[in-house]
């Protein structure tokens, strides 16, 4: 019984730095419809940018203002180079816009700031915590509380503000929202670099536990899932369906990887999505698209 | 439109000629071209970039210090892999014929997928392929595979080597009986092809044989060391490669295991591997055929000649000595050993596939010619033959201090003779597979 809570637990704190990264691709989905490819990309820039920075022998809050600042700068870029051009054009055009910006981005990346592998010290020790016989990870536990913070502050983004009211409006109807003067370019800068800065977190915790390097644009593999099983509309669902596919794979790669050979931990989230597009195409939370034929 | 066209084709004139001044001018008669399959991009690329430094930082010394080989000089051009088969392939495909009329001795893909893609074209094309520490293990056997050379370090012997090393520190081979020794695989073919040799080594022995996989690309490895913390082995042997080995270091100390009783294969031992990991790489060992270190001799000329004359190709200058530095050191000495010793045999000339392969056949790097060429302690001493194309197989212990790795044992002996029969067994499978008839040694 403890090996299934400790499973379990873990498998939920894990699921939490799922559901950051799956938000990044929410924000962005909502707002604008565009599934933005090149978000792995902006993790592992953003990542990249801060531990560059601290290397320069910036202080660790100048570096994250630093990047909070190149990160918007460069949602006011992508808006006005790429986005801006494409306006009125098919969801499918954007999104291939999105791919050929993922490569940009990192080229851009590894040219000016360099491929080598790199540390990133977050000073949080990674180290088994015990609670009773059941093990829980110190950096699991801090990484889920820095996740539910950055949850609430989006929370507050979108309830409490006139920029959160104008966002909502532009996700539930693009046009109405135009009709009433929203201006939806502003609406899109301001979404990628959310966007942009969700990424910065994802990509710090991520960086942390493997290092930032090439292959932290791969996290957003797994945030494919979470969409999918959360909805593509709602940040309630990406966290939702974090969880789900934390615990789902760390159960699973306990009790049914050892009869198979093992290693299913990457395959069983896109198995367990299979199912849910088979019940509920939408997801859990995502919004149903009803058309009149 | 006329003058346009004009100032159009004016344009791509200059732009050709301002390419063509930038090659370097060939004198192709008396150049051996040592083509470099690279991958500066991709998810490798950290990996990579330092390995393709001391190729060329080793080509360059040969050049520039000893007048190339016996008066031959080295021309070399790199194409890009990404590290995948099909750019690996495309990159054999534009470098088999030469450069300018330089001809190609060996080829080194420089990567798994490559090196299986490759195998059977290079024997079509009598061009010897090199692959330390990669590649197919059952091609140690030259009879059935003639062009294929996975020297020094194969799997096999990487698994046994790691084994004697356990023994050791166990207090001997008779200590390992009801051992748990448990094997944290990439879930690939590289990270599969140890379980051969560990099954057999595990019936000789009496160790329980443990076997977690890990999926690429392994970013994330709680699932598989919650199972290492219920088995509680008492040695880990990690066999992973890039990002799912620091993951591996860290969440093993997240579990609770102590990371100086975890033991990485060749793949999970250079500087890239343990930096990341921070704290927690600590006290963690790696088993390598070129050990991490600048102190070796050949450091001390490079660093006079090549390093501190600007003429390296390396960026960081930090990586200088790194493991994977050391590796393309490495693997260019062989290289140009084995050409050396052709040109014993065929006169001091450029030569093509079939002379390199004799050159490989026939190389015997013993310590004093180690010593000679500078690589003493840093290259185990390498015989090669028609029927052994490994070599060596053997491998030293190193241990990361937190800043550097230091050397913790000497040379440790794989038992090749008792993984022979399995070798044999698999090189004759293909052989039947693909209607190869093995040659006979005795007449070479």
């Amino acid at each position: 019984m403890n090996f299934f809570l400790e499973t379990l637990i873990g498998g939920l704190l894990a699921g939490t730095l799922y559901s950051l990264v799956a938000i990044g691709f929410v924000l962005i989905y909502k707002a604008s419809g565009v599934f933005n490819f090149a978000q792995g990309t902006m993790l592992l820039f953003a990542a990249l940018t801060f531990v560059s920075l601290r290397e320069q022998g910036l202080s660790f809050a100048l570096a994250l203002l630093l990047t909070v600042l190149v990160m918007i700068v460069g949602a006011l870029l992508i808006e006005r180079l790429v986005l801006r051009p494409l306006v009125n054009r098919s969801q499918i055009t954007l999104f291939m816009a999105t791919l050929g910006l993922s490569f940009i981005i990192e080229g851009l990346a590894q040219g000016l700031m360099g491929a080598q592998v790199r540390a990133l010290d977050l000073g949080i020790e990674d180290v088994p915590l015990f609670v009773g016989e059941i093990m829980i990870s110190q950096f699991d536990l801090i990484a889920a509380g820095v996740s539910a913070l950055t949850v609430a502050v989006l929370a507050l983004l979108f309830n409490k503000t006139r920029i959160g009211v104008a966002l909502r409006a532009v996700a539930d109807d693009t046009r109405a929202a135009l009709s009433l003067g929203i201006n939806l370019n502003r609406i899109w800068q301001i979404v990628w670099a959310v966007a942009g800065v969700v990424g910065l977190v994802a990509g710090l915790l991520w960086g942390a536990r493997q290092g930032v390097q090439f292959s932290l644009s791969l996290v957003v593999l797994k945030a494919l899932p979470v969409l999918i099983i959360g909805g593509f509309t709602s940040i309630g669902g990406a966290i939702v369906g974090g969880l789900i596919v934390g615990a789902a794979e760390n159960l699973a790669e306990a009790y049914i990887g050892p009869l198979i050979g093992g290693g299913i931990t990457p395959w069983f989230a896109y198995f367990l999505a299979l199912i849910f597009l088979y019940i509920r195409p939408s997801g859990l939370f995502g919004d149903r698209i009803i058309e009149r034929v | 439109m006329h003058a346009t066209l004009k100032r159009r084709l004016a344009a791509i004139g200059l732009a050709l000629g301002a390419c063509a001044a930038l090659v370097p001018t060939v004198q192709a008669a008396n150049e051996q071209f040592f083509p470099l399959a690279t991958y500066r991009v991709g998810a490798y690329a950290s990996s990579g970039i330092p390995v393709w430094a001391g190729m060329i930082d080793y080509l360059r010394y040969i050049n520039e210090v000893e007048g190339g080989i016996n008066g031959v000089k080295l021309v070399w051009q790199e194409c890009e892999t990404e590290w995948t088969a099909e750019k690996g392939i495309e990159c054999y495909e534009r470098f088999k014929n030469g450069l300018n009329g330089a001809p190609v001795a060996v080829y080194q893909p420089n990567g798994a997928p490559a090196a299986y893609a490759l195998a059977d074209k290079a024997e079509a094309d009598r061009i010897p392929l090199i692959t330390l520490g990669y590649g197919r293990t059952e091609a140690t056997d030259g009879r059935v595979f003639p062009y294929n050379f996975p020297a020094m370090l194969t799997f096999y012997s990487e698994a046994s080597a790691f084994i004697n090393y356990v023994a050791e520190r166990e207090g001997g081979l008779d200590k390992l009986k009801g051992k748990k020794i448990a094997t944290v695989y990439h879930d690939s073919a590289y990270g599969r092809e140890t379980q051969g040799p560990l099954a057999l080594l595990a019936q000789k022995y009496g160790f329980e044989n443990i076997q977690i996989a890990v999926a690429d690309p392994g970013n994330e490895q709680a699932g598989q060391w919650r199972q290492v913390r219920q088995l509680k082995p008492d040695w880990v042997f990690l066999r992973t490669w890039g990002v799912s080995t620091p993951v591996a270091i860290k969440t093993a100390a997240r579990f609770g295991y102590p990371v100086e009783r975890i033991v990485g294969d060749i793949w999970a031992s250079s500087n890239e591997d343990v930096l990341p990991a921070g704290e927690a790489g600590k006290g963690y060992l790696a088993l390598t055929p070129y050990p991490g270190g600048a102190d070796f001799d050949i450091h001390q000329r490079i660093r006079q000649h090549i390093l501190d004359t600007g003429k390296s190709d390396l960026k960081d200058p930090k990586s200088f000595g790194s493991v994977y530095y050391n590796s393309g050191l490495v693997n260019a000495a062989i290289a140009v050993e084995a050409i050396r010793t052709a040109q014993q045999h065929f006169g001091n000339r450029p030569l093509n596939g079939e002379e390199g392969r004799w050159g490989l056949e026939h190389l015997d790097l013993n310590d004093a010619r180690l010593k000679e060429i500078g690589f003493l302690g840093l290259m185990q001493p390498l015989r090669l033959s028609c029927s052994d194309h490994e070599g060596g197989g053997a491998a030293k212990v190193q241990q990361w201090d937190g800043q550097r790795w230091n050397l913790i044992t000497d040379w440790v002996q794989a038992d090749r003779a008792t993984l022979r029969p399995l070798i044999d067994a698999k090189a004759a499978e293909y052989a039947k597979e693909k209607g190869v008839t093995a040659r006979d040694c005795a007449a070479q």
